[in-house]
């Protein structure tokens, strides 16, 4: 028995601050980004089932977190992405691309403005190379740390709002809201006794939940503080994979990459208006007549007709012919059946079209479906 | 009925000419939750260490190997309609098919159950 694709492992391999503290709850480490993770503790099914009914904790802490500074960063940021980055009020974030200059998808974002310069979280995989870019193309002036010395945590979950009061948060400043009235994408700075966090209402689930960044040396504290109440375990990335699957969140490296721009990709809402009415980002004339007149080609989510999963991979026909690749795509344990995402063309992306893909030989119905499959959760507004 | 097991962690019981295969518990263990499993068909032909089935987890496709050469009789079609029997009786009722043995030679090479034991031990 041996896993079908499966990736040789890189020499250097880096841990992060949860390392230990993973293993000691049972996780199964794997390679991933070029850092050991944990894949699972429990089991992939329950850990997602727990994460959509209760709440879940994540380590992200591969990703890169990236703060910008100094005179005109928002501006200057808006040349290498589509968003509207200087209408960003402080303690509000946005998602965003950061693009070549054909407009293809070099990695996607999340851009806050904390009062104090722009904090940026981007993926593990490509965060060299996110970093050699923006250093090329940002003015000197602007100035670009990396918060290496920070772990970042995801707590998502219905219940990821009552385990972060129960923690004891505190808004670090008066202008700041506490955590439990935060809207979805907002953000600030808090204190939890005197370790400082950055938190935001935001993830990668489709439920609703928090991003935290803290010190690394604090992380095993927080960690084992969240992990404390019984509302709360720890879930691993193969979960985190099940789950924004769900949510028809595109994963970069697999859903997005360089040869697809935005409109392709089904992330036109991340091009704010006032940049469509002005242009200016790079791959404009691309991305702003995909805009106009609908892309060749498009990302759409997929039902899978039977049991058997549909994977990165698998090449879809519409009748005899072929025309597109699934980009990502398992199964499914909140849906109960296998799903997947993938690009077809304009003709074969309407909700309902019937297509095929191959697995092993077979041709597998499948039907492009509207995205998500599990609706979203997001706290847009609070009672309070 | 002497049990054999092989390295890419396969077990096979043997009957006379028939071996009913299937994976270990540990190979479970370690795949986790199985959504769906490929059985070969009646009469297919296995060669020792080729493909014969795949097990499906939520995370990744895997192959499972022929365990020796032969002629597949059935396939557990329960795994069908339950492919989670695999997690929760791997070594019974989560079978995955039989098959007949042309020869019988090749289970020399394969381990007893203390010897496959001692090999999980050391992974």
């Amino acid at each position: 028995m041996s896993e079908i694709g499966e990736i040789d492992e890189e020499a250097a391999i880096e841990t992060l601050p949860l390392d230990a503290w993973h293993r000691a709850r049972g996780a199964r480490m794997v390679e991933f980004a070029g850092y050991h993770m944990p894949i699972q503790y429990d089991g992939i099914m329950a850990e997602h089932l727990w994460t959509r009914d209760s709440a879940g904790l994540f380590d992200v802490s591969h990703m890169g977190q990236l703060v910008l500074s100094g005179e005109g960063a928002a501006e200057a940021l808006e040349a290498l992405v589509p968003g509207d980055i200087s209408a960003l009020k402080p303690g509000r974030m946005r998602y965003s691309l950061l693009l070549a200059d054909d407009g293809g998808i070099l990695d996607d974002l999340m851009i806050t403005n904390t009062g104090r310069g722009l904090y940026l979280v981007v993926n593990g995989a490509v965060k060299w190379d996110d970093i050699a870019h923006l250093r090329e193309h940002l003015p000197d002036e602007i100035e670009m740390n990396l918060l290496d010395d920070h772990a970042l945590l995801a707590l998502q979950g219905p219940k990821a709002v009552e385990a972060l009061v129960a923690l004891g948060v505190a808004p670090e400043f008066a202008d700041i809201l506490p955590v439990d009235r935060l809207v979805f994408m907002q953000a600030g700075a808090y204190l939890w006794g005197d370790v400082r966090l950055g938190i935001s209402r935001s993830g990668y689930t489709g439920e609703d939940g928090f991003e935290i960044s803290v010190p690394a040396e604090q992380a095993e504290a927080l960690a084992d503080a969240l992990c404390a109440l019984e509302t709360v375990k720890p879930i691993g990335l193969g979960a985190r994979d099940s789950l924004r699957l769900e949510a028809g969140l595109p994963l970069y490296g697999h859903d997005l990459d360089e040869a697809i721009d935005p409109v392709e990709g089904d992330l036109s809402f991340a091009i704010s208006k006032r940049r469509r009415e002005e242009g200016g980002f790079p791959g404009a004339a691309r991305i702003l007549g995909h805009l106009a007149d609908g892309s060749p080609r498009k990302r759409v989510g997929l039902s899978v007709e039977g049991k058997l999963p549909v994977r990165e991979g698998a090449k879809l026909f519409d009748g005899n012919r072929e025309v597109g690749i699934v980009t990502s795509g398992g199964f499914a344990p909140s849906v109960g059946a296998p799903i997947a995402m993938g690009y077809v063309p304009r003709g074969s992306a309407a909700p309902g079209t019937a297509l095929a893909a191959e697995v092993r030989g077979k041709r597998i119905p499948v039907t492009v479906a509207a995205l998500p499959f599990v609706p979203h959760r997001y706290v847009r507004k609070t009672g309070a | 009925m002497p049990r054999y097991y092989t390295e890419e962690h396969e077990w096979i019981d043997v009957d006379g000419d028939v071996a009913t295969v299937g994976i270990t518990d540990y190979a479970q263990g370690q795949l986790g939750d199985i959504v769906f499993v490929e059985v070969p068909d009646t009469g297919a032909e296995l060669s020792q260490g080729g493909d014969a089935a795949v097990v499906e987890s939520v995370k990744a496709a895997s192959d499972v190997y022929a365990p020796v050469d032969g002629t597949v009789t059935e396939g557990n079609a329960q795994l069908e309609e339950d492919p989670a029997l695999v997690n929760s009786d791997p070594e019974g009722e989560g079978w995955f098919f039989r098959m007949t043995l042309s020869d019988k030679s090749q289970l020399d090479g394969l381990m007893n159950a203390a010897a496959y034991k001692a090999y999980c031990d050391d992974l």
